[in-house]
Formats: C-alpha cells, sequence, structure tokens
C-alpha cells in the first residue's frame, strides 16, 4: 500500500498524454487580515487540458473563489497575498509576469465569468456598447462596426435570439439568464484558452442552469477552450464535467473523473457531500448533514482537515495530513483511509 | 396634466409607453428598429420638468446674462445724480424708465441686477468647471485606487472643509487685493472638496462592483476602468452636486463681495450691491431688496432643481417607472 501513495504533492503523478493547458503547482494564496491569517488556498496543484471542463466543489468559504482569482492574479489587495507556488499557463508561469504582461493576458487567453449576471454588466450602457467595448481592450484599432459585427457573432454562439436588437438593449431590460449569456459571450470575445466561471448558475433558476450548463458544454466542444467550472453543487458537476476536485479548507481533497468520484468516493468529505444532495432515487426524511463546521481557515488543525468533522478518523488523521492516494491512474484520494473499503467507523 | 413628481406612471400614461412597447416588440430582422431611447425618455422629462425654478433660473440668471447690453439701455456702472434715489415705479416718485429705482449715484437699480446676473453665472460657472474638474479627478483616484492616494485626497479634504471661507478670502484679499481671479480661485479651493468627497463615495461603491471585476478580468487598465465605468456611473451625481453647488457659489461670491473680500466696486455683483445699500435700508429699502430678491429665487430654484434631478437621475427610482 506504501508503494502507491507518493510523497511529492507537487506533480500530479498521472500520466498526462499530451501537454495540459493550465497547470497549477503548490499554489498558496494567503489572506492577511487583523484577526490572523487566512489560509484560503494552501497548496493547490491540478492540470486541465483543452476542451476539458473542470468542476471545483466545496462549502462557502473552502477557498474556491479564492483559487479562481488568484489564478488571474485578482485577489483583493492588499489582504490576499500569493505566496507560493506556479500557475502554468501552457508552460509560462503566470505568477511571475509583470502585470502589464499579466493584463494582456486577461481576457485574451484567460478569461472569467462572475457568479450574479445582473452585477456583471454596467447599467448606464447598452449591450451593444459594452460588447464593443469589450472586443476593444485588447486591439485599439478594431473600427465600431467590425466590433459591432463581432458582438452579433459572439450573441450568436451563445444563442441569444435577435442578436441585432439585443445591442440596442440595456442590462436592466434582460432576463437573468440572457444576461449570463451575454457575460459569457463576452468572455469568449478573444477565444481564450481557459474560462473560469465561477459560480456562473448560482443566481439563475434551475431550468436556465440547465440550459447555461448546456451552452458551456457547447461552448468547449466548438472551442476546445478549457473551462473551470466552480460550483458548490454537485448536481451541476453532474451535468456538466469531465472531471472534479474537491475542496476542502483551501486544499483538494479529492479528484478524478467524475463518474469515478460519483461512483466511488474515496474521501469522507466527498461521501458526505455526496449523501447531502436531494435525490430523487432514494427515499429520505430529511438531508443528511455533515456535523460541525468547517475549521477557520485561520486556526486549521495540524493534521486531516476534515478530522474534526470526520466520523471515520482515527488519530493519525489528527496528527499528520495525510499523502495523496491513487485510486486509479487518474483518481487521487487525499485520506490515510481511501485503500480500506468500506470504512469502519472509529 | 400634473402629477406627483414620484409617482409612477399610470398604464395609460400616453404615447411615450406604447412607442417603447410597440417598438419592442416589433418583429426581428435586419429591418427592425432598435427602440430609439430618447424619445419617451425626453416626453416622460418634459411631462415632469420643475417648471418654475427653470423659468425662474432661465429668466433670473442665465437670459440676462447672455443679452445684459440688449436688455438695458442704461450703464451699470454710471448713473445720472439728477435721478438718484428714486423709488420703484410704482411708489409715489417713482418712474417707468427706472422700473426698480436708482441708487445713491443714480444708477439703475434692474441694469445693475441684470449685469449682476452676469458675474453671478461667470463666476459659479467658472468656479464650478474648476472645482467639479479637481475635485472629481481626486476623487476618483482616491477611491479607485484606496491606499496612500486615498489617505493624501481625504486628509486634503478634510483640511479644505474645515477652513473658514471667510478669514480664507479676507486674508488672500488683503495680500493681493480683491479681483476676479481672486474670488474664482477663493470659490474653487473651498467646493472641489464636497466633489472629491462625493465621487470618492460613489467611486468606492462602483469599484466593487461586479462589472468592474468583469472588466479587469478582460483585461482592461485602470484607466479604461475609471473612464468606462467608474466615470459614467458617477456622471449623475456630478450633475446633481454642481447643480446645487451653483446656488452655494452664487451665495458665497455674494457673502463675500458684501464684506469687501470679492468682486470688487462698482461691479454690480448682487452681494455688492447689498452691501451698498445697506446704509440706506430705512429709507432706499429698494436698494438692497432687488439684489437680495434676485439671490434668493436664483439659490432656491438651483436647489429645488438640484433635488429635482436628484430624484430623476436615480436609477433606482427610474427603474421603478
Amino acid at each position: 500500500m506504501a508503494s502507491t501513495r507518493t510523497h511529492d504533492t507537487r506533480h500530479d503523478p498521472r500520466p498526462s498524454p499530451d501537454r495540459p493547458v493550465l497547470e497549477v503547482l503548490d499554489l498558496h494564496t494567503y489572506l492577511f487580515t487583523r484577526w490572523g491569517t487566512t489560509r484560503a488556498v494552501d497548496g493547490v496543484s491540478f492540470q486541465l487540458h483543452a476542451g476539458e471542463m473542470l468542476g471545483i466543489v466545496g462549502e462557502s468559504g473552502c477557498g474556491k473563489s479564492m483559487l479562481a482569482l488568484s489564478l488571474v492574479r485578482l485577489t483583493p489587495e492588499p489582504a490576499a497575498r500569493i505566496l507560493g507556488g506556479q500557475v502554468l499557463l501552457e508552460g509560462t508561469d503566470l505568477l511571475s509576469l509583470p502585470e502589464s504582461r499579466m493584463r494582456k493576458l486577461r481576457g485574451r487567453e484567460i478569461s472569467m465569468i462572475l457568479q450574479d449576471p445582473h452585477q456583471s454588466l454596467n447599467p448606464v450602457f447598452s449591450i451593444g456598447n459594452q460588447m464593443e467595448e469589450a472586443a476593444r481592450v485588447h486591439e485599439r484599432d478594431v473600427s465600431r462596426p467590425e466590433a459591432r459585427r463581432r458582438a452579433v457573432e459572439l450573441l450568436k454562439t451563445v444563442h441569444v435570439p435577435a442578436p441585432e436588437r439585443r445591442l440596442a438593449s440595456y442590462p436592466h431590460e434582460l432576463s437573468g439568464g440572457m444576461k449570463q449569456r451575454v457575460v459569457g459571450a463576452m468572455a469568449m470575445t478573444y477565444r481564450p484558452k481557459v474560462l473560469i466561471a465561477d459560480e456562473p448558475t448560482t443566481a439563475l433558476d434551475v431550468t436556465i442552469q440547465a440550459q447555461y450548463l448546456k451552452l458551456l458544454r457547447e461552448l468547449k466542444e466548438q472551442t476546445g477552450v478549457a473551462i473551470i467550472l466552480i460550483t458548490h453543487d454537485f448536481g451541476v458537476i453532474a451535468e456538466a464535467c469531465d472531471r472534479v476536485a474537491v475542496m476542502y479548507a483551501g486544499r483538494i481533497v479529492e479528484q478524478g473523473p467524475v463518474r469515478d468520484i460519483f461512483d466511488r468516493p474515496r474521501h469522507p468529505y466527498t461521501r458526505a457531500l455526496l449523501a447531502s444532495r436531494p435525490r430523487r432515487d432514494v427515499a429520505m426524511e430529511r438531508l443528511a448533514v455533515i456535523e460541525g463546521q468547517p475549521p477557520s481557515l485561520t486556526d486549521l488543525p495540524l493534521g486531516c482537515r476534515f478530522a474534526p468533522r470526520c466520523p471515520y478518523a482515527v488519530d493519525r488523521c489528527r496528527e499528520q495530513y495525510p499523502d495523496p492516494y491513487q485510486v486509479s491512474p487518474a483518481h487521487t484520494a487525499w485520506c490515510w483511509r481511501s485503500e480500506e473499503q468500506p470504512w469502519a467507523p472509529r | 396634466m400634473r402629477r406627483p413628481r414620484t409617482a409612477p406612471p399610470p398604464p395609460d400614461a400616453g404615447l411615450s409607453e406604447l412607442d417603447a412597447g410597440s417598438s419592442r416588440d416589433a418583429p426581428a430582422g435586419p429591418a427592425a428598429r432598435a427602440p430609439r431611447w430618447p424619445r419617451p425618455g425626453l416626453r416622460r422629462l418634459v411631462r415632469r420638468w420643475p417648471w418654475l425654478p427653470i423659468l425662474i433660473i432661465l429668466f433670473v440668471l442665465v437670459i440676462p446674462a447672455l443679452f445684459a447690453p440688449l436688455l438695458s439701455p442704461y450703464d451699470p456702472l454710471r448713473g445720472t445724480l439728477a435721478d438718484r434715489l428714486l423709488p420703484p415705479a410704482w411708489l409715489d416718485g417713482g418712474t417707468w424708465s427706472h422700473p426698480l429705482g436708482t441708487d445713491k449715484q443714480g444708477r439703475d437699480i434692474l441694469t445693475r441686477v441684470i449685469y449682476g446676473a452676469r458675474i453671478s453665472l461667470i463666476v459659479s460657472s467658472a468656479a464650478i468647471l474648476i472645482g467639479a474638474v479637481l475635485g472629481s479627478t481626486l476623487g476618483l483616484l482616491a477611491g479607485y485606487f484606496g491606499g496612500a492616494v486615498d489617505r493624501v485626497v481625504s486628509w486634503l479634504v478634510d483640511t479644505f472643509m474645515s477652513l473658514p471661507i471667510v478669514l480664507l478670502a479676507l486674508v488672500v484679499v488683503a495680500v493681493i487685493g480683491p479681483s476676479f481671479v481672486t474670488i474664482i480661485t477663493i470659490i474653487s479651493v473651498t467646493i472641489w472638496s464636497s466633489f472629491a468627497r462625493q465621487v470618492r463615495g460613489e467611486t468606492l461603491s462602483v469599484r466593487e462592483s461586479d462589472y468592474v471585476a468583469r472588466s479587469r478580468v478582460a483585461g482592461a487598465s485602470a484607466a479604461r476602468i475609471l473612464l468606462r465605468h467608474v466615470l459614467p456611473n458617477v456622471t449623475n451625481t456630478l450633475i446633481v452636486l454642481a447643480t446645487l453647488q451653483v446656488g452655494v457659489v452664487i451665495l458665497e461670491e455674494s457673502s463675500l463681495s458684501f464684506i469687501g473680500a470679492g468682486i470688487p466696486r462698482p461691479q454690480p455683483s448682487w452681494g455688492v450691491m447689498v452691501a451698498e445699500g445697506r446704509d440706506q435700508i430705512t429709507t432706499a429699502w429698494w436698494l438692497t431688496f432687488f439684489p437680495g430678491l434676485a439671490i434668493l429665487v436664483v439659490v432656491l430654484s438651483l436647489n429645488l432643481l438640484g433635488d429635482w434631478l436628484r430624484d430623476f437621475l436615480d436609477p433606482k427610482l427610474r427603474q421603478q417607472e
């Protein structure tokens, strides 16, 4: 069993057929506040291939959003600081670039969709105006008619009906789903290689959510963009993603293909999350809950961060952070008891 | 058709809504025209216009200032001593050739009030232009960049807000003498801080908005974000503040002119006129009354217009309609 463990957490040991578009290595982002240091992202590594959709799932405050912001280097100054690690976009370390070069990559190579479509558009300008503006951020010499033509094209790719007329609309005249489509279109202006979607469907209602996830998949297939989908909802992951990484208290505790994670979760936290979602196929009186609170990121336990809430924790879990365990070549779990199945409660 | 200003229009509010509705629901296609926003907006604007304040501002301040020489046959600076201290036309001894009477040098009061509007308008527009440009630039920078920039600007704002303007003006005038440039400078120096403070506050909230974040994620520079996202979102506030400040500036200019630290005599500033007539207030009240009345109605109207603009331009109130 010891032979399947690798002690180097910096490298995903999974054999990769082609070079990943984005490779994150041992990323650390801490927040320095007057109440102490919050280890929001504390040693996260993952890879992302072209045309792949990676879901990052976790509770509120587990560091998902801070991870997303770290990737584009827009963490809130001056509280947050990226202390270590690498973010390799096709081999270039984004963290070592000067800000001026980083700015040229944002939107062009790596783009982002934010949570609330109602807030993502400037209320005082028409959609067309803002899309033309987006098209001219990196290419100043694009003419207005050309920018307009591109805007119409983009709106077509995200299935906005009557795109020519929509250009004259103001944000408040559109529905939430429509706005989020527009925001998606704007994020795709330069055909980025990586698109980070931070809870893009949370503010939408359920039927619109499904449509939007379908749209993201479509964009991925048509343009080969690699998508990082951040969510707290396993349902969204199941619907849209190829792979999933489960985050808890600033670290990835389990990652692998969506099917494997759903069928054979090897981390008690993943399993508890899966058990706590509402299901149609199992009759239940009440939803399962995970007892207790996530640890405060300013005062983390010494060993496994889930140990205080884990029904299977043993002494070792409380003393030492687990090494990664390869369940299969693509599936890794960071739990001392991953190899035992099923777990015996302590 | 008059309605309370804040009430939403009823369903039958007329052509404007019909216009908007029909063009918006029109079938898609290359021929379908986008709704042209100025039309419904403009009609609503005209219907709810605060007419009285606007008329007062036009007829007491703007038109007299622009066309003073055409409106009056007299010289505001030179009088005929034979006609000194004539009362307004409708009183005993008054004459319609001097409708509002004359002062002790025989200068026509109406003429001087008309020329006074010119001074008020020049001083207020110049001071507000300087104050608004300076104040909002500093406010934008302070609000957007925060940190040391913010601390320095906020410190300056607090300092300038605590300066007693009258003392400042007296000192400056004592050193370099009263002139147009001096008073415009003094007033700009005292009003930029309110622009800076207001714009800084609004910038702080706009800076945190998602569309600014989105724009930053899209790779926009700070300058682009400030000009494209923050400034347009604080423009409404700037318009309202500038309108309200015109009243403040006219009042300040009059006060300073009254104590002799403003517009140098014999220029017919309203404040100067009130000061000059002060000694005769019991015997010739019209010397002080008419310029005072002009100050009162103009400042009041500007404040009412400013309040109305604030309601009208507030996107929250606008969306309810």
